[in-house]
């Protein structure tokens, strides 16, 4: 019986294993036999030119270089903003004190906010403003998408940073700004994955930009343009009923992804150079 | 209970030594001091003078308030909200909980040694220099110099010299605390405070410990929080034992121990309760 009940589990286990992988496997099988055959330095290089939509000339170096404008941008400032909030809330607060429970479920409930109401909301905001379709807003607007996603699993990690580590720092005459320094020494493997995670959601989210960001065939060249981005590149692409504009998106698509990969391995390699005197 | 029955601090060993900063006071002297936590009364009025390069062993039943006291010595209770203290604690003679006093210079006089060693996230190099590197020390030189000098006080130089670059948290947790000491020490202290600093360590690391506040205590003044009677008696040249949050009695480590003048103090040693 014992033994029946056993393989049962390690069925299951083995079995969703391979399902996700079998799902992620088949994502990028898609994408790769769609996408690499319209993928061509030309797509890359060249931004859109007349009847780009229409299956002539050009390439998406606009949203390449937006996404990555407002992806940049975005977590910059969402790091600002994340981690002086994670440390109050577990070196100043009291971990369990009720502004410290009543803050995590705020971020909780943040982070469940589908990422249009955040697109909506940061276009009410703009217009309040009177900004136009910007990258200023398409970044506000990713900022507060990601920045629930960062405080959160940063958070993860400073919860487990025992109070000793800071006693023993301010035992031996450090002030709070050099404790605060050696915390986020240690934070920083969290830090790495919190932005490799907000990355990975601010960047290929469509509907945050689509009011706020906008679309245009150019690069910008300040703060104040609306710019292109590579979610809806693809989505503008996608909807075309031109077969080989549809290709391109998954050209788009394949470049998204590449991008995504591309980070992922530099922030992980990084955060472990960087966290090399930790374990 | 009643314990105010008989007079609390019957005899205080004699510490009238001056020190190197002209003060007629020993390094730590306790006056009167209170502390609540959320309005529990945790320290009732404390009274003592710990004496200058020599250990004092604070002893006493869990939740005793041993590990409160010596907190306030540094004052680590200072992040902590609800804790309110009265009193007055001289270190130096100047008083730490004057409105005025700049807490990072009375850190600075004292190394902590936690129950738990706790290796910053760093090198172990970088562990011991910590100190003096945010106290303004520089130069690559002077502080290799500080950290073989202390490394070698805590006999830890022969065990890492050729790994000084990898991460602290490497070593064992016995190699961690001497690491921790060494850390302690490179702030060049008068006063090291260890809170039960070897209850978490294996018999030979924890003897190692004891050995080296053995071989330190003409330099420092130590106090030592622990539960264990029998290291109190192994190392202390004075004993404070603390009962429900009172100083019941303290003298010198014969004394407590061989003619315990109070009823409490006579159970708790004879094992009566723990």
């Amino acid at each position: 019986m014992k033994k029946l009940e056993e393989k049962i589990f390690r069925f299951l286990m083995i079995g969703s294993t391979v399902l996700i992988f079998s799902v992620l496997i088949f994502i990028l099988y898609v994408i790769l036999k769609k996408g690499l055959p319209s993928l061509s330095w030309d797509i890359i290089s060249k931004i859109p030119s007349g009847g780009f939509y229409l299956g002539k000339e050009g390439g998406i170096l606009n949203a390449i270089i937006g996404s990555l404008y407002l992806i940049f941008f975005s977590v910059i400032i969402s790091l600002m903003i994340s981690v002086p909030v994670v440390m109050y809330l577990n070196f100043t607060l009291r971990r369990k004190s009720k502004l410290a429970s009543f803050a995590r479920l705020t971020f909780d409930v943040l982070f469940g906010i589908p990422s249009i109401v955040y697109g909506a909301f940061g276009f009410t905001v703009m217009i309040y403003f009177g900004l136009q379709a910007s990258l200023l807003g398409g970044i506000i607007a990713i900022s507060l998408l990601i920045i629930p996603v960062m405080i959160r699993s940063i958070d993860e990690v400073a919860i487990l940073i025992p109070n000793e580590l800071v006693e023993a720092t301010k035992s031996l005459g450090a002030t709070n700004y050099e404790t605060i320094k050696v915390i986020t020494r240690q934070l920083l493997p969290g830090i790495s994955t919190a932005v490799l995670l907000s990355v990975g959601r601010g960047i290929g989210d469509a509907a945050t930009v689509l009011f706020t960001a906008g679309y245009t065939d150019s690069i910008p060249t300040s703060l104040l343009q609306p710019t292109a981005s590579l979610p809806l590149a693809i989505f503008f692409q996608l909807s075309s009923p031109v077969e080989e504009v549809q290709n391109r998106a998954y050209a788009a698509a394949l470049v998204l992804t590449i991008i995504i990969l591309i980070l992922s391995f530099a922030a992980r390699f990084f955060s472990r150079r960087l966290s090399k005197n930790k374990i | 209970m009643e314990l105010m029955t008989e007079p609390m601090i019957a005899e205080q060993p004699k510490t009238k030594v001056k020190n190197s900063s002209g003060c007629e006071k020993p390094h730590i002297e306790v006056e009167n001091l209170n502390l609540y936590i959320q309005g529990n009364h945790i320290l009732k009025n404390i009274n003592m003078a710990i004496p200058d390069k020599s250990i004092t062993c604070i002893i006493g039943p869990s939740g005793c308030g041993k590990t409160t006291l010596l907190r306030t010595f540094n004052r680590l209770h200072d992040d902590s909200v609800d804790v309110k203290i009265t009193g007055k604690l001289f270190v130096d003679c100047e008083d730490i909980y004057a409105k005025d006093t700049e807490v990072t210079h009375i850190r600075k006089k004292m190394g902590l040694l936690a129950q738990r060693p706790c290796s910053l996230p760093m090198s172990i190099i970088d562990n011991v220099v910590y100190g003096p590197r945010i106290h303004g020390v520089r130069g690559r030189r002077k502080l290799y110099a500080i950290a073989r000098h202390q490394l070698n006080a805590v006999g830890l130089w022969e065990e890492v010299k050729d790994r000084l670059k990898s991460p602290a948290s490497k070593l064992s947790i016995g190699q961690q605390q001497r690491l921790c000491l060494a850390r302690g020490l490179a702030v060049e202290p008068e006063i090291i405070l260890g809170d039960e600093a070897t209850s978490a360590l294996d018999p030979i690391s924890s003897k190692t410990i004891e050995e080296l506040f053995l071989s330190i205590k003409d330099k420092y003044t130590i106090v030592l929080v622990t539960h264990t009677l029998r290291q109190a008696k192994r190392i202390a040249d004075y004993v404070a034992f603390m009962y429900m949050g009172e100083l019941i009695e303290f003298g010198t480590a014969d004394q407590v121990f061989n003619h315990p003048k109070h009823k409490l103090t006579r159970e708790y040693i004879s094992g009566g309760f723990s």
